[in-house]
């Protein structure tokens, strides 16, 4: 389509040396950027007149357990005075951390803090990263693949006389 | 009522008994307790249709020390847990706690990190109300098998 075209033209312009890979589909279009260059990615995205992606919508995290590197921190943009979309993805490995995108959009927060309470993904220069929905002395990170799926095992016939493994 | 504590061992009070566990079960105030979808049927029994005024219990008291019945309606996530054994213990005795609905029972259809597996995990309870939700004549149901509970007590201290 023809926005998404434009974006990507001006994508291709300004700064070429952090996208990894752009691919649409369906009219959405999706950019891998690189994990150093988040920051002014974002920023050059918000701050382009033509671009203008003012608002952040959504800011969460895919566990690939098994690829290296294994979390995708997905964030999703919206220009309200353009209307268009735009995804941006970022690959970030176990030990590493990827800078915090509240200097840009100050909505991602507590998005952030969401990221980093269920999957243990850091942010740096973040203002106040700690868990959201879990309580605070909770041990592991829920959302990873790795992490237990049901809390207490379910009784069948065949465990039915020894009792459950809680936790 | 604080009775038992006035009463020397050795002594058995069965018209007693009966006197106080009847007005006991006549006037349990329950304590507004709804967290999550059963709090909706809860407000349905005490509401016109099955009415739970006629057991004396159309006062729910907000105020833990001013209440008799925890009813538990729904699921307790693991930051809400502190907060309910907290509320149980500024109850003053004599208690009682209903788990109402399969979430506080059992942790219902919710076997994962967030919700605890059966409110009795916290707080003792005296009856399990099945159901999801559970009905408002189930919850009656469960109410007056707890006034049967109560009518059994004994003030004698053994």
């Amino acid at each position: 389509m023809e926005s998404e075209n434009s974006i990507l033209a001006r994508l291709k312009n300004k700064i070429p040396q952090s996208v990894v890979e752009v691919s649409e589909f369906r009219g959405e279009l999706t950019v891998v950027v690189k994990r150093e260059h988040i920051v002014p990615v974002c920023a050059f995205l918000r701050d382009d007149p033509e671009l203008s992606f003012d608002f952040l919508s959504d800011l969460t995290a895919v566990d690939r357990l098994g690829r290296k590197p294994r979390f995708d921190v997905v964030y999703h943009s919206y220009s309200i005075s353009r209307n268009h979309r735009i995804r941006l993805k970022v690959g970030v490995d176990e030990d590493q951390s990827v800078e915090s995108v509240t200097s840009v959009w100050s909505g991602a927060n507590w998005f952030e803090r969401e990221v980093f309470d269920m999957f243990g993904i850091n942010f740096e220069n973040h203002p106040d990263l700690k868990r959201i929905l879990m309580p605070d002395d909770w041990e592991g990170h829920p959302l990873r693949k790795d992490f237990p799926l049901t809390r207490e095992e379910v009784m069948f016939t065949h465990n039915k006389n020894r009792p459950p493994k809680i936790e | 009522m604080g009775l038992e504590e006035h009463i020397p061992r050795g002594i058995l009070l069965t018209t007693m008994d009966k006197v106080v566990n009847w007005s006991r079960k006549s006037s349990t105030w329950p304590m507004t307790f709804g967290l999550a979808c059963c709090a909706i049927e809860m407000m349905a029994a005490a509401a016109g249709r099955f009415d739970l005024a006629r057991f004396g219990m159309e006062v729910y008291r907000a105020s833990p020390r001013q209440a008799d019945l925890m009813i538990v309606a729904g699921r307790v996530s693991n930051k809400m847990a502190p907060v309910v054994r907290m509320l149980y213990e500024q109850m003053a005795d004599p208690k009682w706690v209903i788990a109402m609905g399969a979430c506080a029972s059992t942790g219902g259809v919710f076997n994962n990190y967030a919700v605890i597996q059966g409110v009795d995990k916290i707080v003792p309870v005296d009856i399990y109300v099945p159901g999801c939700p559970p009905r408002p004549e189930q919850l009656i149901e469960g109410i007056m098998k707890l006034h049967a509970k109560m009518q059994k007590e004994s003030l004698r201290k053994s």
